[in-house]
């Protein structure tokens, strides 16, 4: 366990706006798992999808200025919970390892970087550095009874060959920390199918339609929520849910986690440091099921206990 | 689709994907499983694996102008499934890269939205939310799209009225700048 390891933490545009209780909730359990974060003095946006959209060498050059300022912490592992921003920020690592590249882009910034970086997410430190054994460890309120789904997004682990993170096919980080809580962990076919990502605004009759596919899934295995790791992921499936439930001429009620969330409630973190209030479809019903199985499932063990020992008296 | 006369390809062409991409298009035999599993190909004119072939036959204008270069969402799916390891999704937005820089109009909303996203980087030094969506819906005249969601976010604290202005927005402004100057191709002697 990486107790007191410090990285530079890139928190990303959507921390301060549509995803703040991801950033909120992420400080908080890293906190609790003696991960330090500093974070990167006067960050600037990475330039998400569209960046890399128009051209690699500005992308990678909007990233590189980031790592510039990780730099002036004397770090050069960098952490960030949003698989967008982590993409962008590894791929400018890897570019500029690509011949010609540096120089383009060394062209267009400030301080070119001196050190070789390493960027990761704030999932795979606690996947493969906590574990998922150490933070069971650290449960005081078990996530018994709440049946979830986990969706990873496309982004975090593919391709396995440059992310080096997780299976890229069925990946289980998500699956053995949530399972490590006490929650029960429904096997999900989609957990990596594309949710429309950053179409929504252009056209969201695009992502409406993929998310949609999403929720419909879940529903019919009998989820009680979703739980997610990535910003843009969360909010085509809670903030367009109804736009996803019009499409399909049907009415979803299925909450959205962070996982940072969920192991905050199992970790026993002060609530207002989780942002359970910010989800946009209400998460009351589903956080009530939490214990409710040990407690129904008490008398039913011990009724079957009885059923056996009539079985052997018979 | 309709026939494409062999040995009319454009070999200028296929170098510069290849070159911009680092891909080698001659490694692609076919098999179709980026098509398969590309989940926007239902908003594509060419799949995945057509739009290969066509840089294979150095079909420059066909995939310059093709919708799918412009709708690709960089899931990776593609490059996650090829067995010959091509980084499909790169090649994809290397030819979105070509097709701006040639003045190919592409997918209206999906070009502006961009261009909106990085005017407000530009200008900030980080997206602000609210800002570009004011910006996108006056060039797209999309007023009534994603209203709806609006409130709920404006009363959850999760839609800033102002922009997170960084102190060093000079440097990401010089960024955009050198770009459009041109200085990274300067700096490699000219595009590959």
């Amino acid at each position: 366990m990486t107790t007191g390891k410090t990285f530079a933490y890139y928190p990303g545009c959507s921390g301060s706006g549509t995803s703040v209780e991801y950033d909120k909730s992420s400080r908080a359990v890293c906190e609790a798992l003696g991960i330090r974060l500093v974070d990167l003095p006067d960050w600037n946006c990475c330039g998400s999808t569209p960046a890399h959209q128009v051209d690699h060498v500005l992308s990678a050059a909007l990233s590189a200025r980031n790592l510039a300022q990780a730099e002036t912490l004397g770090l050069c592992e960098t952490l960030t919970p949003c698989p967008s921003c982590l993409k962008n920020l590894h791929n400018a690592v890897e570019h500029l390892r690509e011949p010609g590249f540096g120089a383009r882009v060394n062209a267009l910034v400030e301080r070119p970087l001196t050190r070789e970086h390493s960027v990761k997410s704030v999932l795979q430190i606690i996947y493969e550095d906590v574990t998922p054994e150490k933070v069971a460890e650290k449960v005081t309120r078990t996530l018994n009874g709440l049946k979830l789904v986990p969706y990873y997004g496309c982004l975090m682990n593919r391709p396995g060959r440059s992310m080096h993170f997780d299976d890229e096919e069925n990946p289980q980080a998500l699956d053995k920390l949530m399972r490590a809580l006490g929650a029960e962990v429904l096997p999900f076919p989609l957990k990596q199918e594309c949710c429309g990502g950053a179409m929504g605004v252009p056209d969201n009759r695009i992502t409406s339609r993929l998310s949609g596919r999403l929720l419909e899934y879940a529903v019919s295995l009998g989820a009680d929520a979703f739980v997610v790791a990535c910003p843009l992921c969360q909010m085509n499936l809670d903030m367009r849910q109804a736009q996803a439930g019009d499409y399909y001429g049907r009415g979803f009620n299925l909450p959205v986690f962070y996982y940072t969330q969920l192991m905050g409630i199992a970790l026993g973190l002060d609530k207002t440091r989780l942002g359970l209030d910010k989800l946009i479809v209400k998460p009351a019903a589903a956080l009530a099921k939490i214990g409710r199985k040990a407690k129904e499932e008490a008398p039913a063990a011990s009724g079957a206990g009885r059923t056996a020992e009539a079985e052997v008296e018979a | 689709m309709e026939p494409i006369q062999l040995g009319n390809g454009d070999a200028e062409f296929i170098r510069k994907v290849e070159v911009e991409s680092r891909q080698d298009m001659k490694k692609c035999y076919q098999c179709g499983n980026c098509a398969a599993g590309c989940p926007m190909s239902f908003t594509y004119d060419y799949t995945a694996s057509q739009l290969i072939r066509l840089i294979q036959l150095g079909q420059r204008q066909r995939v310059l102008s093709s919708r799918a270069v412009w709708m690709c969402a960089t899931c990776e799916t593609c490059s996650t499934r090829c067995p010959n390891e091509i980084d499909v999704a790169r090649v994809l937005d290397v030819c979105r890269h070509m097709a701006r820089r040639e003045g190919y109009a592409g997918e209206r909303n999906v070009r502006l939205f961009a261009d909106a996203f990085l005017q407000s980087v530009r200008m900030n030094g980080r997206a602000h939310e609210l800002g570009l969506m004011a910006v996108f819906k006056l060039r797209t005249l999309k007023f009534f799209a994603d209203l709806s969601l609006a409130p709920a976010m404006l009363l959850k604290g999760k839609l800033p009225f102002l922009p997170h202005r960084i102190k060093a927005r000079n440097e990401v402004a010089d960024i955009f700048r050198r770009f459009k100057e041109g200085r990274a191709e300067d700096a490699a002697g000219g595009k590959p």
